[in-house]
């Protein structure tokens, strides 16, 4: 079947892009979010990409794998006969490719890179280092085989909210340097893409001030400069607080009795404590999430796994995010 | 267990820098550090951040990217001590620093190199290369009892470190010094292959950035030219005054995987790299304050639900049970560290119900740092 024919957003009505750029603070679990959106698009027999670009080996350790190579590898198998694969984007070996497509370059190639030549060449054009890597999700995003598109969507696990707008503003960037050339063509198209409906720019947070202050800054960012801004996810949030209601001693300790539980001062106090702690937080973070809601996007919350983010951490994400609309 | 207070009181200790991953609270561990070595311990203190939330710049007065140590008030100065605070302006900074190894006309000539402007605003490693380029000027400037460092929100925490040696390999590369010369260095003493494969580069990047871009490059190398050794020395200084005794490196974290993980790579390089490691502060530990444990505070509120009228306590034990739990999984993940690091002492920091960003919150941020 032609992917013009297939349903374009076969996952639910809240995915309608191709490229998924996935940003957020340091710190809020941007690639576990990432992952998990590539296993929702991918359920039903389809086929995502999760591309990671920093060197950090995100993917490879959330999934306790080997360290990715620069080559579109299994990753997992998605509910309902789909794949994931996995791709780590490395500016000197796209670079190489690059040359390579163009060039024809061969032994030379790895001459150059013996020289120090690759390293200094990205080094020393800080934008050609983010081209390079952009333009490799552009290549996979829009590559064919056949008739059809070899993914049915692309996860990038992008760099932080504090580099995003950088980072994908290559045309910018690059402009600075290279004025013509197939660089600047090259950027030219990346930024085209990048700015189209075919991706949205998802920010991840926490219900913390300062992840959720960085996303306020980095929608405006991305706004300003014409990146389509997708979702706010909130990962590890706990639900709204309901009761508000506060904890008295007395009727504590009647609860704990009927338990069957100690209704000592030490016992009492200590949870009346916690729960008066939790109070506080709960009421920081119902400011918070009002803060996000106030930014008109539509926003999806994942919950607080008491035991982390494991594989069925991932799957049950994936779920809710499947299901987003 | 670190004594946070011990190196904080601790006169050969002149240099403390805070690192690890980013999000782990960092800039919040520097300022809350940076206060209470002035207010308890009356040293003459000032606190380097890098990249401050809002409203954590405006409680330590920082309304403007200055680049120069400002006093922060409203804080308590009956000990003799004195805090101040400063943020990176990193482009500011490499300016200065063009500045200080050129003449005016040289100077002049790199900062309008398009080259210059791209490296000095977003070179990879620019900011971590600043951040310790600011920290050898404070140092040398001898100002102060205590220089408290946040590290940059680096891509990895060891970039922080690489960086340096990075950009003055960067600057006096023999890459850089083929581009310039490529006759000069593509003489017979090269291997023909390797010189075959530079003109090949050459062309290559000629065809593929433009010759505009090549002459700009060659013009930004030769303006630099006379600045390579000053770079280079710099670089090598600051490396010694970090391995040196008057330093004291705290690694941040939270008991989360990911930076747990970037505290072990980092205690591994310090420990590689000769530079003194002081210890870990583990930020945003949650800790129940009855030991009840999970399941039998879950069984316990499912029984009650099923009694009826006991709707608050059901609540409270099923918010101590997931208290608990994230407890026990922050213990084990943890463990990762001190079981890799048994030497290196650690202090647990209690997660506070609601977020720091005034001086009130960062001296009990303080406190609970040293009287965990």
């Amino acid at each position: 079947m032609r992917a013009a024919e297939r349903p374009a957003d076969p996952a639910g009505t809240g995915w309608p892009s191709r490229l998924h750029v996935v940003t957020g603070k340091g710190g809020t679990g941007k690639t576990s979010v990432a992952a998990a959106l590539a296993l929702a698009l991918a359920a039903g027999g389809r086929r995502t990409l999760l591309v990671e670009v920093e060197g950090r080996q995100g993917i490879a350790q959330l999934f306790g794998v080997d360290p990715l190579p620069y080559a579109e590898r299994h990753l997992v198998d998605a509910p309902g006969g789909g794949e994931v694969r996995a791709l780590a984007v490395d500016a000197e070996e796209a670079l190489l490719e690059y040359l390579d497509m163009f060039y024809k370059l061969g032994a030379a190639g790895r001459a150059l890179r013996k020289l120090g030549a690759i390293d200094f060449a990205t080094t020393i054009a800080p934008g050609l280092r983010d081209v390079l890597l952009t333009g490799k999700v552009k290549e996979a995003t829009t590559r064919t085989a056949g008739q059809r598109r070899v993914y049915d969507a692309v996860v990038l696990d992008a760099p932080p909210t504090g580099r995003i707008g950088r980072f994908l503003n290559v045309t910018a960037e690059t402009a600075r340097l290279a004025k013509v050339g197939p660089i600047k063509t090259q950027s030219d198209g990346v930024s085209a893409l990048l700015r189209s409906p075919m991706t949205a720019v998802h920010v991840v947070t926490l219900l913390e001030e300062m992840p959720v202050q960085e996303t306020v800054d980095a929608i405006a960012e991305l706004t300003q400069l014409g990146f389509p801004v997708g979702r706010v996810i909130v990962n590890a949030a706990r639900p709204p607080s309901t009761t508000g209601r506060v904890v008295t001693r007395a009727e504590l300790r009647r609860g704990l009795a009927a338990a069957g539980l100690p209704t000592d001062q030490a016992t009492v106090a200590g949870l009346a404590g916690e729960a008066r702690d939790q109070q506080v937080r709960r009421e920081l973070e119902d400011s918070l999430r009002t803060d996000l809601v106030e930014l008109g996007r539509p926003v999806t919350e994942l919950p607080l796994l008491p035991d982390g983010v494991d594989s069925a951490g991932l799957a049950a994400f994936a779920e809710i995010l499947r299901r987003a609309d | 267990m670190l004594d946070v207070d011990q190196i904080l009181a601790d006169p050969g200790v002149r240099i403390v820098v805070c690192c690890g991953a980013g999000g782990v609270g960092k800039t919040t561990t520097a300022a809350a550090l940076a206060l209470r070595a002035a207010e308890r311990h009356g040293r003459r203190t000032v606190v380097l951040t890098i990249d401050p939330a809002r409203r954590l710049a405006q409680s330590l007065g920082l309304t403007e990217l200055d680049n120069t140590p400002r006093r922060v008030k409203g804080i308590d100065v009956e000990g003799g001590g004195e805090l101040h605070a400063m943020m990176l302006d990193m482009k500011r900074t490499f300016d200065d620093v063009v500045l200080q190894h050129t003449d005016p006309a040289k100077a002049a000539e790199i900062f309008a190199n398009p080259f210059y402007q791209a490296m000095s605003s977003t070179f990879a490693g620019t900011q971590e290369y600043m951040a310790m380029e600011k920290l050898g000027q404070l140092h040398a400037r001898g100002e102060w009892d205590l220089i408290v460092v946040d590290t940059p929100p680096s891509r990895s925490a060891l970039d922080f470190l690489d960086a340096p040696a990075r950009l003055s390999r960067f600057l006096d590369g023999r890459m850089l010094r083929l581009l310039l010369a490529p006759a000069r260095s593509g003489g017979r003493s090269m291997f023909s292959f390797v010189t075959a494969s530079f003109g090949m580069f050459s062309k290559v990047v000629q065809k593929v950035l433009g010759a505009q871009l090549l002459t700009d490059l060659s013009g930004f190398v030769a303006a630099l030219d006379s600045m390579f050794g000053g770079f280079r020395q710099r670089a090598e200084q600051t490396y010694r005054i970090l391995q040196a005794s008057e330093t004291a490196f705290l690694l941040v974290a939270t008991p989360e995987p990911d930076a747990v993980r970037e505290a072990a790579y980092f205690a591994g390089r310090l420990g590689a790299e000769r530079m003194p490691l002081a210890g870990l502060v583990l930020n945003r530990v949650h800790r129940p304050a009855v030991g009840l444990d999970p399941a039998a505070s879950r069984a316990a509120a499912d029984r009650l639900a099923d009694l009826g009228g006991h709707d608050v306590t059901v609540d409270v034990l099923r918010a101590h049970a997931g208290l608990a739990q994230q407890a026990a999984r922050e213990q084990q993940v943890a463990r990762r560290f001190t079981e890799a690091f048994p030497a290196v002492p650690t202090v647990s920091v209690t997660a506070q119900p609601a977020d720091v960003h005034d001086v009130d919150g960062l001296r009990t941020i303080g406190a609970a740092i040293s009287h965990p």
